[in-house]
């Protein structure tokens, strides 16, 4: 990472759901046209975390800051504004049923941006051809699509507005290993033409291998451990061996029984 | 002592969510009349309240009025009062009927499909997609539809008002032989302003309501298909009780001496 201010800067993130503390203390940074991908079990926070920075979920303690500026206590003016800096790819695509696939695509730039439905449409349906999805499937409704082009679809929603960070959250989960190599390239190709920050999450280590500059592994709600993605099958950390090479036998002991 | 314990539990229960509906209803009024505004969605939403209710509002009423007249009439003739049908009819169709039944047949039509709309919305992360995009969901998802249930269904009941004094006359013009002339006569000598006004003030209220319940239990469901359904059934429920409550309250109101 780069010595200059991070993009995303996050410190003693607390968050808990009742009984239960879900974050417990998180420190992490997400530098200038990087790509960081935060690894970790099912359970462990993942979703929290990365719904936090968006503002979707109110953290109980600690600081979120964006280019510098502390987004935890934004009203909601203020979020949408910070809001435009985002893209966010979701685990389900979250595409709207109700809206055409170009639409949807152009649904950041019509209501985020108050750009005229013509001239949005037109930049729509570049992003789809960006992903590799031709004109006519701008016109289908969300519903009529397979699960690898609505992840496209999603995509080319995230980056429609050409966000200076986007987030990703499971981008390759529920695809077939050919169709998430596409979106996983898709990802790279997009980040990198863009110049964006990245912050994603995932437990499909053939994606972080491919998507990511830095990884953290995020454990029993903290950051256990953080470095170069080449550095990931060498990180002298049990928990992080354990995790990339899915052993059911180390310190990570799942609960089989309730 | 447990007993006394799970009655304390449920009424701190009711509170908090009286008072959450209550924060719910005040933030969605304030973001009807801040801008953006988005009258594609309010005009859509007109449309699905107001003109797609329509024939069910109308059938209920038409109904409703051709069997007021009936039951009336075998009640009224017991001490010659037959005279006294037309005004009943008109006063119970604009005060209480039309009114009342538009906003439960609205609550069952509506209502539900909203919250099925937004909790299923909400499970699958559209509303936290509507967050990303700079979107305020209050803005985007609840205010069109409030203003539209707001506005639509006092029209819906007016209209509901004709149909079933139509259906009133119907019957006793063509079922028990009254002189039309003499009926129609009857139907607006004692029919005053503040009779078909308190029914629309009422309708207002009831799509405020209705509105107001969908959008709130399907924006807070929680838990995949079955939490949309509970946030579906909840709505109806609660929407139709409201309604009851509140239709006394303002009949209070406008004609409590």
């Amino acid at each position: 990472m780069s010595t200059e201010s991070p993009k995303i800067k996050i410190r003693d993130l607390h968050k808990g759901f009742g009984s239960k503390q879900v974050l417990k203390g998180v420190n992490l940074d997400v530098g200038r046209s990087e790509s960081l991908v935060v690894i970790g079990g099912s359970g462990t926070g993942k979703s929290v975390l990365l719904k936090s920075v968006l503002g979707i979920i109110h953290p109980d303690r600690g600081s979120i800051e964006v280019d510098g500026e502390d987004v935890v206590h934004l009203s909601a003016r203020e979020r949408e504004r910070v809001n435009t800096k985002f893209g966010m790819l979701f685990q389900g695509g979250a595409l709207f049923d109700s809206l055409p696939v170009w639409e949807n695509v152009a649904f950041g730039l019509i209501q985020g941006k108050r750009m005229p439905r013509s001239e949005a449409k037109v930049i729509a349906l570049e992003k789809l051809a960006s992903v590799g999805l031709g004109a006519d499937v701008g016109e289908l409704w969300p519903a009529e699509l397979s699960g690898g082009m609505q992840k496209r679809v999603a995509l080319a929603r995230a980056i429609a507005t050409e966000p200076e960070i986007i987030f990703f959250d499971e981008p390759t989960t529920g695809l077939d290993p050919i169709m998430a190599d596409v979106i996983n390239g898709l990802i790279v190709e997009c980040v990198r033409r863009l110049g964006a920050s990245a912050l994603s999450i995932t437990h499909d280590m053939s994606s972080v291998r491919k998507i990511a500059d830095r990884v953290a592994m995020l454990y029993n709600g903290q950051i256990i451990w953080v470095g170069p993605v080449a550095d990931i099958d060498n990180s002298g950390n049990e928990y992080v061996d354990q995790f990339i090479n899915g052993r059911a036998e180390g310190p990570i002991q799942m609960q089989v029984r309730g | 002592m447990n007993f006394l314990a799970q009655i304390g539990r449920m009424f701190l229960l009711f509170l908090e969510s009286t008072g959450r509906i209550a924060v719910f209803a005040v933030s969605s009024l304030s973001h009807c009349v801040r801008p953006p505004f988005y009258p594609r969605l309010i005009g859509r939403q007109m449309v699905d309240i107001g003109y797609y209710s329509l024939p069910v509002v109308a059938l209920t009423t038409l109904f409703s009025g051709m069997v007021l007249a009936l039951q009336s009439y075998s009640g009224f003739a017991r001490f010659q009062a037959e005279s006294a049908i037309a005004t009943v009819v008109v006063l119970s169709i604009t005060r209480e009927l039309a009114p009342v039944l538009a906003g439960l047949m609205v609550a069952g039509r509506i209502g539900a499909s909203m919250a099925a709309e937004i909790g299923t919305m909400r499970v699958t992360e559209q509303i936290d997609a509507l967050t990303t995009l700079s979107t305020n969901p209050y803005k985007y998802l609840i205010a069109p539809r409030i203003l539209a249930g707001l506005t639509m269904l006092p029209l819906l009941v007016l209209v509901g008002d004709i149909i079933g004094v139509f259906g009133g006359y119907i019957v006793s013009i063509y079922k028990l032989g009254f002189n039309p002339a003499t009926y129609v006569k009857q139907t607006f000598d004692y029919l005053e302003t503040i009779d078909v006004v308190s029914g629309l003030v009422k309708a207002g209220a009831f799509g405020f309501i209705v509105t107001l319940m969908g959008c709130y239990h399907g924006y807070n469901s929680r838990g995949g298909a079955q939490g949309v359904g509970v946030a579906t059934t909840n709505a109806v429920v609660s929407a139709a009780i409201l309604i009851l409550i509140f239709n006394y309250v303002i009949t209070e109101l406008f004609f409590a001496r």
